[in-house]
């Protein structure tokens, strides 16, 4: 199974874009190798900026540059992006409404080694509270690639989580629209709703449920803000049950806001959120912690047999 | 698309002081008429504004977004006051609507709200921010080959945040000779005098410890400002940092040197004893919905 991970997909993908798009402009906070916006440095050094170890500052000179027309990219490590420099983000992009695209990496458990201090949790928390901000966290390579190409195409706030690990190149599916949830595998004995790599996870565990005869329906809502409503209302419907798996506290992200989605519709369903339930992470290859999480495949298997269980 | 915007050509200094008189007066009935806000770091920062809007920058008031024009951020956003004030006189929107200074539905928000009032260039408020948002502002200007200039006002009491620091290197690394900070240097911040609450030191060496270019001027003297303005636009690659001298209150004498003034709105008495001192021809009439009142 071909795998890459998302962040060396957005890096070329940025490159790329640098091509076509002589407005774009990219910054970064000492983190250019990790983040692979050094692709794009590389190909247009006089429109990088490498802020050094300074996020408030890099994501007030994005606005700047936004304000006088530029498209603008701006990158770091999710922790430091969307943690340190969250009162920049709000009050210098999301107030004026400006057109700056964070892209985040290195988010999540899957961020293994380096423990807890850098396994950004709360990011989508964070980020989806703010009003004017789209939130996307793409399943996988091909979609990060499609998701730059709509995240530059719209004038506006944007926050774009990708992952460190390599990870599968899903086959199928609808083709990356913004705002619209993709359905990747039908099934009506219950909905997994997920974003970023757990979409690969849960599609693993609906593989292994369909083996002792549970049919679930698998939904990559990688739009996190705004959040394609009628897809999950409809799986809620057809389902009758979902299950959220993120890479991610179950407050505040993927799973609060389908929670938020359900109750307020007229025909609430029940839903377990599965994700990191108010600890931090530890140090360990990503795979190993995917398992301790069991945000693995089997882990997510497992986390849903328990639900239907207690719903008998 | 009309010719890029000119600075009006520096007045004679008696002029520069009679609009800072007049974006004083302003100043106290807005701040009167609102009941709140913060009229203290505005009076003080009146000759600057002046100087700034009618002498230095390069603005059209009927093409206000022209990409050639020069930009100001206010980092300090709370000292709004003073750049509505700028703006109606310099003709950006009608003087009157300065009586509808931080109430509801105004687009003269309590602190400055960008892509409602034209000639507001940035969202501005909490501390620290506005002064990276000017240095993208001037990599762009230079990143597309246009000689606009960016201004940012900063205040001592900011420069106790880390942001304008990590700024402060950034454009020395940068080369951003089209950047010039002001900085409003009164000593005052809202809880006491600065060198009480935390004492930020001398932070003309500091900035030029950073690489900048810094003078240290009155900040009341127009003809000290106009000069250092223009020895600012001579620096090549180095961002200049204008250290003004201020008066928290300048103008009126119980607003001087205290942070009584800082956030609180004068009464009824005080506004008519500020607008008296300030040689207001009506300092009576309180009325901020009768346009005579700007008119003056």
């Amino acid at each position: 199974m071909e795998k890459i991970a998302t962040r060396e997909a957005y890096g070329r993908a940025l490159e790329r874009l640098g091509h076509v798009r002589e407005d774009v402009v990219v910054l970064d906070a000492d983190l250019s190798g990790s983040t692979k916006t050094a692709l794009f440095a590389r190909s247009f050094p006089e429109r990088f900026f490498n802020r050094g170890v300074a996020e408030a500052n890099m994501i007030g000179h994005a606005a700047g540059l936004a304000l006088c027309g530029k498209t603008v990219f701006a990158s770091s490590f999710a922790m430091f992006a969307a943690g340190k420099a969250w009162e920049q983000i709000r009050q210098s992009v999301c107030v004026p409404n400006l057109n700056v695209k964070v892209v985040a990496s290195h988010a999540g458990i899957t961020v293994g080694e380096d423990g807890a201090s850098h396994q950004a949790l709360e990011d989508l928390a964070c980020m989806r509270v703010l009003p004017n901000m789209t939130v996307v966290v793409p399943a996988d390579g091909p979609q990060t690639e499609a998701a730059v190409e709509a995240l530059a195409a719209f004038e506006g706030p944007a926050y774009m989580r990708v992952s460190r690990a390599a990870t599968p190149v899903l086959e199928g599916g609808p083709p990356f629209e913004l705002g619209k949830a993709r359905l990747l595998r039908q099934g009506s004995d219950l909905g997994l709703v997920a974003c970023g790599v757990e979409v690969a996870a849960c599609l693993e565990a609906a593989e292994l449920l369909a083996a002792e005869g549970v049919e679930c329906a698998v939904l990559d809502c990688h739009t996190l803000a705004p959040l394609d409503c009628e897809a999950l209302l409809a799986l809620a419907r057809d389902c009758g049950r979902l299950l959220t798996v993120e890479e991610h506290q179950v407050t505040g992200g993927l799973g609060e806001a389908v929670c938020g989605v359900v109750a307020d519709s007229p025909a609430p369903v029940p839903v377990r959120r599965h994700g990191m339930r108010g600890e931090f992470g530890q140090s360990g290859p990503a795979a190993t912690l995917l398992r301790h999480y069991r945000l693995d495949g089997p882990g997510v298997a497992t986390v849903a047999r328990e639900f239907l269980e207690e719903l008998g | 698309m009309k010719p890029a915007p000119a600075p009006p050509g520096a007045p004679a200094v008696e002029e520069l002081e009679r609009i800072a008189n007049r974006l004083r007066r302003d100043v106290i009935r807005m701040v009167h008429a609102a009941g709140c806000g913060h009229p203290g770091g505005p009076l003080g920062l009146a000759d600057l504004f002046a100087v700034l809007y009618f002498a230095e920058m390069a603005l059209d008031p009927a093409e206000p977004w022209h990409p050639d024009r020069d930009r100001l951020v206010l980092s300090n956003g709370h000292c709004c006051a003073i750049l509505y004030s700028a703006l109606a006189r310099r003709g950006f929107f009608p003087v009157e609507e300065l009586a509808t200074f931080r109430s509801f539905g105004s687009r003269l928000q309590g602190h400055p709200h960008y892509g409602h009032l034209p000639g507001v260039e940035m969202s501005t408020g909490s501390l620290g921010n506005g002064v990276s948002v000017a240095a993208g502002m001037a990599l762009a200007q230079r990143l597309d080959g246009r000689r606009s200039r960016v201004f940012a006002v900063t205040s001592d009491g900011e420069n106790q945040e880390g942001q304008p620091w990590e700024m402060a290197a950034s454009a020395v690394h940068d080369g951003l000779g089209n950047l010039t900070l002001l900085l409003d240097w009164n000593g005052i911040q809202i809880d006491g005098p600065t060198s009480e609450v935390l004492d930020t030191g001398d932070l003309a060496a500091k900035w030029a410890a950073f690489g900048w270019h810094v003078q240290t001027v009155d900040g009341h003297d127009p003809a000290a400002l106009l000069r250092a303005l223009e020895a600012a636009r001579g620096e090549g690659r180095r961002p200049s940092m204008i250290c003004c001298r201020t008066i928290i209150g300048k103008g009126v004498s119980f607003m001087e040197n205290t942070n009584a003034f800082h956030g609180k709105a004068p009464t009824d008495e005080e506004a008519v004893q500020a607008l008296r001192e300030l040689g207001d021809p009506d300092p009576e009439n309180l009325d901020a919905s009768d346009p005579a009142v700007w008119a003056s």
